[in-house]
């Protein structure tokens, strides 16, 4: 498999009233194709600042960012960022969110993938709802169908089950390795939370903190599903910890 | 279940009767301090009520009504349509926010009566008159507050409709209007309480109809001060009207994620 995403050697900083803050220097990565790569660092290293760029939100100051080949210059929907505080758009109702995206095809076919990738995450009864009728876990729910129908063939995920409770996350960890097992995509996720990475990824990137570098990388050669009890994950788990001075 | 039944139906009732106490409390005071000072251009609450059904049957009262409306109306309705898209605009563009905002700002606080003499000069004393002066009124408040919801508009929805790649009409249609609707529509429920107050003050210069005129009138033609009080009486009704009618809006499932519970 070839490489989907190639970061060159990027640097970037921010101007602060003392001076620039360097958030990410001389940092290479790849993501393969199909690869589910995660991120993991210590809160307020840059993750978020390398997920713009890569994302195209963000130019580094420095270096280069490829996808499929091609230098980054801004977001397309080929590759779709599902963020933190979650993007669904609160004045339209479910079915709206989830067609807002749609081009090239008719009204029928847009309302039969969105009515598809509903049914997908479990919503079907609530294409009508408005969000600030649906509960947290259910919104993130409709935020990842939005993405999917899009057919991006890149999801990025920035914290993406962070604002969930500990059940929720877990929940919608499980229903993303199952819509996964449907439909193959190339996953990058960024995380604090360890066991999420280990849970999902096939390999994990560990960052160091600001300025940020990779500081490790861990290939996970375990099998789905996975249980987050079972002794490898729980060593690999122990690992990374310590890798992040835990 | 019959417990909570019962609550809200005392407090439905404790939402009307309340402020319906105190009403009926101001009246009797009015009443008792006509009677007790024996004056005799102040009428009593009755006195009122008939000069009332005076105005209301001979026709006069519905035409001063109708004819302050409708200056509202187009004044209000005429700021609006240059409001929002100007709004919009330098909302969007910071070259145009930077050069047309501090003119705004110097223009917005000046009071819509200051601007009576050059409405006189302009329009002379007919309806383009007060009409002007609403406009004045509302189109400055608008226009910011437009542009300064355009400037709260969270990134997270911007970056997404840039991520899925939506056009730029699209973008405006779907997002930005949106997003700013539930702003705009306080923008208007504001504007159109300062819109009423300016039409019944424009009223009072020169013209030969409206609420405000009949104010004027009532008193010069014979301190008729009975008409002067319905007057007011119906402005403030008319007034809570209007924003009973524009709050209207907020209730659309589409703009309540704004306003919280």
């Amino acid at each position: 498999m070839g490489d989907k995403i190639v970061v060159d050697n990027i640097k970037k900083s921010f101007p602060i009233s003392k001076g620039t803050l360097e958030v990410v220097t001389n940092l290479s990565l790849s993501v393969r194709d199909g690869e589910f790569l995660a991120i993991v660092g210590p809160s307020g290293c840059g993750k978020s600042t390398l997920m713009k760029m890569i994302c195209g939100f963000e130019m580094p100051d420095e270096g280069t960012i490829k996808v499929d080949g091609v230098v980054r210059e801004g977001p397309n929907s080929k590759g779709i960022l599902i963020s933190q505080h979650g993007s669904v758009f609160p004045w339209m109702t479910v079915q709206q969110n989830m067609i807002f995206g749609l081009k090239d095809s008719s009204e029928k076919e847009k309302k039969e993938l969105a009515d598809h990738y509903i049914a997908m995450v479990g919503l079907k009864g609530f294409e009508k709802n408005y969000p600030h009728e649906l509960s947290g876990g259910m919104l993130k729910r409709v935020e990842i169908a939005r993405a999917l129908a899009m057919k991006p063939e890149i999801l990025y995920m920035d914290e993406p089950f962070s604002a969930l409770d500990a059940l929720m996350n877990l929940h919608m960890r499980k229903e993303l390795l199952r819509i996964l097992e449907e439909e193959r995509h190339t996953v990058l996720l960024i995380t604090h939370d360890v066991e999420e990475a280990v849970h999902l990824a096939d390999r994990i990137m560990v960052l160091s903190p600001r300025p940020t570098k990779i500081q490790a990388v861990y290939e996970v050669n375990i099998p789905h599903p996975r249980k987050i009890s079972s002794p490898e994950l729980q060593e690999l788990k122990d690992t990374i910890l310590r890798e992040l001075g835990l | 279940m019959t417990i909570k039944k019962k609550d809200f139906f005392a407090q439905k009732r404790g939402r009307i009767l309340a402020p319906l106490v105190v009403i009926g409390a101001l009246i009797a005071i009015w009443w008792i301090a006509v009677i007790i000072t024996k004056s005799a251009i102040f009428p009593t609450p009755w006195q009122v009520v008939t000069g009332t059904v005076e105005l209301a049957k001979d026709g006069t009262l519905w035409d001063h009504i109708t004819s302050s409306l409708a200056r509202v109306c187009t004044g209000f309705f005429l700021a609006i349509a240059i409001a929002i898209p100007v709004g919009l605009w330098i909302g969007r563009v910071d070259a145009a926010y930077t050069t047309l905002n501090p003119i705004f700002q110097i223009l917005r606080p000046i009071s819509p009566i200051a601007w009576i003499p050059l409405a006189i000069l302009w329009f002379g004393v007919g309806n383009a008159s007060p009409i002007f002066l609403i406009f004045i009124a509302s189109v400055f408040p608008m226009v910011v507050q437009t542009a300064s919801a355009v400037h709260t508009i969270e990134k997270r929805y911007l970056r997404a409709a840039e991520n899925f790649g939506v056009s730029r009409s699209k973008l405006y249609r779907q997002v930005i209007i949106p997003a700013v609707f539930p702003e705009i529509i306080v923008g208007m429920r504001i504007t159109l309480g300062v819109a009423w107050l300016v039409v019944v003050a424009a009223e009072m210069i020169a013209l030969r109809s409206g609420l405000g005129y009949l104010i004027m009138d009532s008193r010069n033609a014979g301190n008729r001060y009975d008409l002067v009080i319905a007057s007011m009486i119906i402005i403030g009704v008319i007034g809570l009207i209007l924003d009973k009618t524009t709050r209207f809006l907020e209730k659309r499932k589409s703009v309540r994620w704004r306003y919280g519970r």
